[in-house]
């Protein structure tokens, strides 16, 4: 596992609010905007495709645990 | 569109041949019949023919195709080209290049150099018109005894044997039948073969529209690949422009998947586009051609007794140059291993690479191709966001430049292949196994400059060992040709470049295929590796 999903920030609540105060005031589409932008910067930071894959798996996974608890409400 | 007055002669009259005469159970044998006479099936009949090869070329037509289609010749084409004795014919026609430029709206985002150093024999690429390459190449066709190239011959029926196909060919005299050991269909993305054959053509087919205009006008904008996202002149959309010979410049213009294609290729209604483009309406039409395009490819490049090669074989979309380039490509790939099964020195097997390396080429042509025309017409809202990120950072990132994608040009792709001999020396640098030779400028022992590529020409274009300094000398094996730079009786490197491009230290050698690729490498190669290498790269271990 090449990706840290231990806490890398001193102060992880600085990075989160950082990342939040960023959209504040911003449309969905301008929201929308920003993270594509932001996604790039941060993409190219890591320059490790390995890495980067397994964002990408971990980011969908998430989404995939979170449309099965939805299904599983639904029954 | 009317024939342009720029296009050379290109009709060809149909002859009768002695083989229409003969009866049912005694045709006449061939050892290759190549199906198409397009840049592909000529430039692969004069590559056989040069081998000793006797070919037969079919072509369904009496003339050369309208229209410029092809235009950009890549290097790797040139040096094929240069093997076939017509490389300064299309370079010294051609309107040379290396420069793109990326715009974004009105502003440029980047500009790139595709070949940015010295001491190469060909440039990165030339655009010059498919019609100009097809009737030198016909030209070249009509030099060598070799080629028997019939016009007005089409192909309606194959019969596949277990050693042989049998074509059956219309002809404005009726149909006859040849036989042929192999068959290679060089006939096009709607090949007929490819149907006898019962092939599969799978891929993705893109909705998007692009309008490809040919106008002729005195202009004096650079010799560069110019390529806008959502100019002002044509919103939302990207456009592409580019110089050929004779005052013609290719304008390639990004429609909506809506637009009627009869209506868009109205040349009333193509005017217009241009001149907002342009800024004046002082040019004429020579072609207009309104296209969708596709990736796709066969599953397998052989089928029996039938080879499929260029278009036949694989499509790709055009922003990127690899459709004629990598047919030529498969051209040069086939050639030799053809010639060498023909002959019996090497197992049909040997074929079976040619599949191997041109199916793994075409995969990364179509990979890289897609990715281009989905940068262009993105499919999604999200895909759209993204490529909006990407263009706004490329004006302040360099990053963010290299993510715009406005067509990756055409390289030669790195074979993995089992011709190739793994490297178990250390290098640092230079082609290794399965890469394609590199030029470098150098010096007959007498003095008078040349380069590498021509060195390899002179050597016959076969197996070929290109040997760095007066290291252990090892007595190559019999029939390869021999390069030797430096050292005593060898060609000078006065500049360091074909040393530097190599990664060479005296004593080291490189085993080229008659393709001009590495088979294998050596610091200090013996005779027995050699050999081993040899036998490896020719199928015959």
């Amino acid at each position: 596992m090449a990706l840290s999903t231990s806490s890398n920030f001193a102060k992880p609540d600085d990075a989160f609010r950082a990342v939040v105060e960023a959209h504040r005031g911003l449309s969905d589409e301008q929201s929308a905007d920003l993270d594509a932008a932001l996604v790039l910067i941060l993409a190219n930071h890591i320059g490790d495709l390995d890495v980067l894959r397994e964002a990408i798996a971990l980011a969908q996974r998430r989404m995939i645990d979170a449309s099965q608890q939805q299904q599983q409400q639904q029954q | 569109m009317a024939q342009s007055g720029f296009q050379p002669k290109a009709q060809f009259g149909y002859r009768r041949h002695a083989d229409q005469d003969r009866i049912v159970g005694n045709i006449s044998q061939y050892p290759v019949v190549i199906v198409g006479a397009g840049p592909v099936g000529l430039s692969l009949a004069i590559d056989l023919a040069q081998r000793g090869q006797g070919v037969v070329l079919l072509d369904d037509a009496d003339r050369i195709g309208e229209g410029s289609r092809a235009i950009c010749f890549s290097k790797r084409s040139l040096e094929f080209w240069d093997r076939l004795g017509i490389g300064s014919r299309m370079v010294d026609k051609g309107v040379v290049w290396s420069v793109g430029r990326i715009f974004h709206g009105a502003s440029q985002l980047y500009q790139f150099d595709l070949l940015p150093e010295q001491g190469h024999k060909r440039p990165a690429f030339i655009n010059l018109q498919q019609f100009h390459a097809e009737a030198y190449l016909v030209d070249r066709v009509q030099e060598l005894a070799g080629v028997d190239l019939r016009w007005r011959n089409k192909v309606i029926g194959l019969e596949q044997r277990n050693d042989r196909a049998i074509l059956t060919i219309e002809t404005p005299d009726g149909p006859y039948r040849i036989g042929a050991n192999y068959v290679v269909a060089c006939d096009g993305a709607r090949s007929s073969l490819r149907q006898m054959a019962g092939a599969e053509f799978a891929g993705k087919v893109f909705e998007d529209q692009f309008l490809i205009a040919d106008v002729r006008m005195t202009a004096e904008f650079p010799t560069e690949r110019w390529f806008w996202f959502d100019p002002p002149f044509h919103a939302g959309r990207s456009a592409l422009l580019h110089r050929q010979p004779d005052d013609i410049w290719r304008i390639d213009l990004q429609l909506n998947r809506y637009a009627d294609p009869v209506i868009e290729k109205q040349p009333e209604n193509v005017r217009p586009r241009i001149a907002r483009m342009l800024g004046h309406d002082k040019f004429e039409f020579e072609w207009i051609s309104l296209y969708k395009f596709q990736c796709r490819r066969m599953d397998k490049f052989i089928h029996g007794r039938v080879i499929f090669a260029g278009d036949a074989a694989h499509q790709v979309s055009p922003f990127g140059a690899r459709g004629a380039n990598s047919g030529l490509e498969d051209a040069e790939n086939l050639a030799w291993k053809l010639d060498r099964v023909l002959r019996g020195i090497s197992p049909g097997a040997l074929l079976e690479s040619y599949h191997l390396e041109r199916s793994a080429a075409a995969d990364e042509n179509i990979r890289e191709s897609t990715r281009s025309t989905d940068f262009m017409a993105p499919n999604s809202h999200q895909e759209a966001r993204l490529r909006k990120a990407a263009l706004s950072l490329a004006k302040e990132t360099e990053f963010g430049k290299r993510m715009v994608n406005a067509g990756r040009l055409s390289v030669p792709t790195i074979y993995d292949s089992p011709l190739s001999t793994a490297d178990r020396d250390a290098w640092r640098g230079g082609p290794r196994p399965g890469a394609s030779m590199l030029d470098a400028p150098i010096a007959a022992p007498a003095g008078e400059p040349t380069y590498l590529t021509d060195a390899f020409i002179g050597c016959g274009t076969r197996f070929t060992l290109l040997a760095f300094g007066n290291g252990t000398a090892v007595d190559p094996p019999d029939g390869i040709g021999v390069i030797r730079v430096g050292g005593e009786g060898g060609f000078s490197d006065s500049t360091g470049l074909a040393a530097a491009r190599y990664d060479a230290e005296p004593g080291s050698a490189y085993l080229l295929r008659p393709d001009g690729y590495v088979a294998a490498r050596f610091r200090h190669p013996t005779r027995t590796a050699l050999d081993a290498a040899l036998a490896r790269a020719a199928g015959n271990n």
